[in-house]
């Protein structure tokens, strides 16, 4: 069978499966030696993993148009999931709606390939434009609140998360080990990774809060744990997915990690300022999408302009 | 043919709507009925109550599941009817009565005593969209005459938004479902229409809805 993916691809795609067996058999141990603890939420985000992880590898190999494509729905769940829990305007309705239709657009520039395109539409055009269609309705009550959070939605769930399916359709000749969908992974990846360590170091080590108004539960410890073991991770993985250098991909890991705790915050600010502990119910023992594809929001657009400035 | 048409239009075009344009946040689902003769009770904000009501149910349930509507409304011209009779398949009743007229509940309690589920808008009209109106007493008379049918409150919060009274414009939104415990006949028709409204108004109290004004 003949995938439009590399084989390192394929080999690194077959490692998240055995990351995910260990945290399964590790779960089954956890359970086995103590029956008495509740468990119901590991359980569950495990097993929420599987589901998430076959949906990526089915849309990954498929093609790579069926890959930019998923990213597209993946926008679109989290873009309703935002204006399901912030607050909107009625009168706002067949905006939002317009808001809407940015994303087939959006990812439309992304599958042709039209960078100048995809990196000016959201922040020019559809800023320009979404405001305009809110002053044809006329509503000026909390103008001001409904452009910002409209605005702020697109670019972090459509313009931000875009940036990743454009990976995608970066000439595959300069990256002759992973080509474009080894990028994906190594980013998806590690923001992934980067959370599921953060949380552990914490888990285990944390005592220091390091920002306790906005995520109580999240320590130095856990933060600088994080940051080393996805350093580390990049820096072994660069070779085989991407054309980083040791020294480049010591910086991409310490770009990702950093960045990917800050989108976590920022996403938990949010949710906080609304009253919300998760943004939806969608994957069971995460949250809603917006809990899952926070750190994303941040570590794709930063890895994207870093590695395009240094290689494409 | 009718019937298949019926099991097309509800397994594969509105479940597509419901679950991947909209979404559903479903709470208690278990407290739904699994067998008629069952009512469902639920707020009324848009069309898509009734679509996102079915859409709960197996597909085994979907010849016995029919909602009940106002035949003033859905029964005005040819194809309309037909499709609503036939497609989503409504039960029709009279709105108002005149003297004289037959009992206008008789459709339903002739259904639940077929063992159909029956899902009824106690509102009787959409209204104003995420606004919950008085309740009508028509349930109430329908619990007392089959006290012993469940009668289960479902309280609907985002279709309203996603498309309202007069919009023809779907936008979509993440929607609440939340499921209640079956109601009991309480022995009298105003007691009875107190709970329901008590029942609903906790339901609501469930779910922290962002303003939407």
């Amino acid at each position: 069978m003949q995938f439009h993916v590399g084989t390192n691809v394929l080999v690194a795609l077959g490692g998240l499966y055995g990351i995910l067996l260990i945290a399964s058999v590790w779960v089954a141990i956890l359970r086995w030696s103590e029956p008495e603890k509740d468990r119901t939420e590991l359980i569950q985000r495990v097993s929420s993993w599987w589901v998430i992880v076959s949906v990526f590898t089915a849309a990954m190999l498929m093609s790579r148009n069926v890959s930019v494509g998923f990213f597209a729905f993946v926008s679109f769940l989290a873009l309703k999931e935002y204006f399901s829990i912030i607050p909107t305007r009625r009168a706002d309705r067949r905006v939002l709606f317009w808001a809407y239709l940015v994303i087939p657009v959006q990812y439309y520039w992304v599958a042709q390939a039209w960078y100048g395109m995809f990196i000016i539409f959201v922040p020019v055009y559809v800023f320009l434009l979404l405001p305009m269609r809110m002053v044809i309705i006329g509503e000026t009550k909390e103008f001001l609140r409904a452009a910002g959070t409209l605005h702020w939605g697109i670019m972090t769930l459509v313009f931000g998360i875009s940036h990743i399916a454009y990976l995608l359709v970066l000439p595959e000749d300069k990256n002759p080990a992973g080509g474009s969908a080894g990028l994906v992974l190594f980013l998806i990846f590690l923001t992934e990774f980067n959370d599921v360590s953060q949380y552990v170091w914490g888990k285990t080590l944390g005592r220091n809060k390091i920002i306790p108004k906005v995520s109580p539960n999240k320590t130095w410890e856990g933060f600088l744990g994080g940051v080393a073991t996805t350093t580390v991770l990049s820096v072994l993985l660069s070779s085989w997915l991407t054309p980083m250098s040791y020294q480049v991909a010591l910086m991409a890991g310490l770009l990702i990690s950093t960045a990917g705790f800050i989108g976590d915050v920022t996403i938990s600010a949010l949710k906080r300022d609304i009253g919300l502990k998760d943004s939806g119910s969608m994957l069971p023992g995460h949250g809603g999408i917006l809990d899952r594809i926070d750190s994303l929001t941040y570590t794709a657009p930063l890895f994207f302009h870093f590695i395009y400035y240094l290689y494409y | 043919m009718n019937s298949l048409l019926r099991f097309v239009f509800y397994g594969v075009f509105i479940r597509l709507v419901v679950l991947i344009v909209l979404g559903l946040n479903v709470r208690h689902r278990e407290r739904l009925p699994k067998a008629g003769p069952a009512i469902i009770v639920a707020n009324h904000n848009s069309h898509l109550d009734t679509m996102v009501l079915m859409s709960l149910f197996p597909l085994s349930l979907l010849p016995k599941l029919h909602p009940v509507a106002a035949m003033d409304y859905f029964l005005t011209s040819g194809f309309f009817s037909w499709f609503t009779v036939k497609v989503v398949g409504i039960l029709p009743i009279k709105r108002t009565v005149s003297r004289g007229d037959d009992n206008p509940l008789a459709p339903c309690n002739q259904a639940i005593a077929d063992g159909q589920l029956l899902i009824i808008f106690p509102e009787g009209s959409r209204g104003e969209p995420e606004q919950m109106q008085s309740l009508k007493g028509g349930i109430a008379r329908l619990a007392e005459s089959n006290p012993t049918v469940p009668v289960t409150p479902v309280f609907l919060h985002g279709l309203g938004k996603a498309l309202p009274k007069g919009e023809t414009v779907l936008v979509p939104f993440f929607c609440d479902v939340f499921v209640g415990e079956p109601l009991p006949w309480t022995g009298d028709r105003r007691s009875y229409m107190r709970q329901l409204d008590e029942r609903m108004r906790q339901l609501a109290a469930e779910g922290n809805f962002p303003s939407w004004e």
